[in-house]
């Protein structure tokens, strides 16, 4: 009951972060964090930089991993196997297997620069999902027109601007039909004008249902979206709830010192 | 708003634009030029040079057969040095204390070492071991082999060239690793990469932009550093030229035949190192 088949449990969340600690050398980095995120549903953390949101997001899909605690991520505790004396660490092998059910966004892009638009999009799928060319291409095909990219397909990442790279990192991400897409940060490097495009296409995707777990600083795109906001500071959750109850109406003197100065 | 209408005073004529005069250049140029051609004056009408002895040794069997073997030699002992010295950047790079070790070690080692050195030692391995044995420590024994019969001038040649070259492509394999991006490494994990595939293709292949110069300039040394096996009396070019030298005593066009057989190696050399910098830079 408790490794697999439980995520064709109805009940049970599709991530669960469950009193999770970790540290860079003495640095306490996340301090007995839990969170769930449903099926379906978009969690937006906001929160001060250094305040652990991009290692939060890291830790679940095992790029790096954790002190204590547990991370099951559609239905898997990535990176690790459970025994009774608790988690243990499972090769990169195994580790690279389970992380295709969860799909991830850079600040950076990180694009392949030395692969086409449509290479940096079928290339997982054929090496990893052992996809044909032929449905590999027609899939990246699909997804590239989605994000309003199908003219691209031939162009190297370097011609793009930022919000193109970034939606092409969307395409790359999603055509390996993940359970779960994390994004960490997707607009903060992008020119104030780009910004809107790589939204609307994650607005699309929440509309679509996908489960979403986006660290952002677009306040207005977690107040539209989001379905719970969590205020992470110091490696702690600090407030979670709704938008307007987080946004709006912030119970924490640390949240709402933090939403008037990001105002 | 109406600051883009149209203006109702005309602006004047844009300026030209001159390109930079460029009369010193063209005379500096023709200068370079006019000495080229004294020399070429000096070097070919110079009948001590030997041209027509040089044109008749130019495709000389054994000439072409010491071609040959620099440029197999240069080739296998190359590749040893590529294959083991992605292998040993790959440990250096690696968590494990030990691999690390063992990889430092043996770069601090065979850069420590004269190549000519290492060639006479492998040379005379025979002195030092007589057979080489394959087998369980202290059990039985699955093969074995007399050194004098494995250990030729061709064996002590690989041997020597390759495994020092190893040690500095090492280093260059690790510099170029190292210069590619983190996030590269972290998108090809999330993406559910192996780190096997990962790694050769998505960061080496990036790699290769800062690895190929500096690899280029090795393969190129190597090709004349090979003449080192004269000692081991292996006929390679220059050595092939010698020995007919020391016949006939023609020794100056006899190393401007040599001279001209590494300038060609050269030349396709570099032309060949321009097209795979080219592959590997696009995008
Ligand atoms: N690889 C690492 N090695 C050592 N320390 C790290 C590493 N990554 C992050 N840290 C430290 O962990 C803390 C949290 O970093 P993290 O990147 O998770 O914060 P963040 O909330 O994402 O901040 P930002 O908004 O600036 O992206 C910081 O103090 C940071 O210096
Ligand atoms: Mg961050």
């Amino acid at each position: 009951m408790d490794d697999v088949g439980s995520s064709r449990n109805a009940h049970a969340p599709l991530v669960d972060i469950s009193r999770v600690s970790k540290s860079f050398g003495s640095n306490e980095v996340l301090k007995d964090v839990s969170l769930q995120v449903e099926k379906g549903q978009v969690v937006c953390i906001i929160g001060p930089s250094g305040s652990g949101k991009s290692t939060l997001l890291n830790c679940v899909n095992h790029l790096e991993p954790i002190d204590s605690g547990s991370i099951k991520t559609a239905g898997q505790y990535i990176g690790y196997r459970r025994e009774k004396d608790g988690l243990h660490k499972l090769s990169e092998y195994a580790a690279a297997k389970q992380r295709r059910a969860v799909g991830m966004v850079f600040q950076q892009f990180n694009l392949f620069p030395h692969m086409t638009v449509r290479e940096n999009v079928t290339f997982s799928q054929t090496h990893v999902l052992k996809r044909s060319r032929t449905e590999a291409t027609t899939i990246a095909g699909d997804l590239l027109a989605r994000v309003g990219l199908g003219e691209k397909g031939d162009a190297y990442p370097s011609s793009l601007s930022g919000g193109q790279q970034q939606r092409v990192a969307i395409a790359r991400a999603l055509a390996l039909d993940p359970q779960v897409m994390l994004f960490d940060e997707p607009t903060s490097a992008l020119d104030p004008e780009l910004v809107d495009d790589v939204l609307v296409v994650m607005k699309k995707l929440a509309a679509s249902g996908m489960t979403m777990l986006v660290v952002t600083h677009e306040l207005g795109f977690a107040r539209e979206v989001a379905d719970v906001v969590v205020f992470m500071a110091d490696g702690k959750i600090v407030e979670t709830g709704d938008p307007t109850s987080v946004l709006e109406n912030p119970v924490e003197a640390r949240t709402r010192q933090f939403i008037s100065r990001i105002h | 708003m109406t600051a883009v209408q149209t203006p109702q005073k005309a602006l004047p004529e844009p300026l030209a634009i001159h390109r930079r005069k460029t009369r010193l250049s063209w005379m500096f140029a023709g200068l370079l030029v006019l000495i080229a051609m004294f020399a070429a004056v000096s070097v070919f009408g110079n009948e001590n040079f030997g041209w027509p002895v040089v044109a008749q040794y130019f495709f000389n069997i054994q000439i072409l057969e010491g071609l040959g073997r620099t440029v197999l030699l240069t080739a296998v002992a190359m590749s040893i040095g590529i294959i083991l010295g992605v292998v040993l950047a790959v440990m250096r790079l690696s968590d494990n204390v030990v691999l690390q070790s063992v990889s430092w070690l043996y770069t601090w080692f065979f850069r420590s070492i004269p190549q000519l050195v290492q060639l006479i030692f492998w040379f005379n391995f025979a002195a030092l071991y007589r057979s080489i044995v394959v087998g369980i420590p202290f059990g039985p024994e699955l093969f074995a082999w007399n050194t004098n019969d494995i250990i030729t001038p061709w064996s002590a040649a690989i041997l020597g060239f390759g495994l020092s070259q190893a040690a500095y492509t090492g280093e260059v394999m690790r510099a170029g690793i190292n210069s590619v991006s983190d996030g590269q490494r972290r998108a090809a994990k999330a993406q559910g990469m192996t780190p096997m595939l990962s790694f050769f293709r998505i960061i080496f292949p990036q790699a290769m932009r800062v690895i190929i110069p500096p690899v280029g300039n090795e393969l190129i040394s190597m090709v004349k550093n090979t003449a080192l096996v004269s000692t081991i009396a292996l006929a390679d070019l220059l050595y092939s030229a010698q020995l007919i030298y020391s016949r006939n005593f023609e020794t100056i066009p006899l190393l401007i035949v040599a001279t001209l057989w590494y300038l060609v190696i050269v030349s396709l050399l570099s032309i060949g190192q321009h097209y795979i910098e080219k592959h590997y830079n696009r995008g």
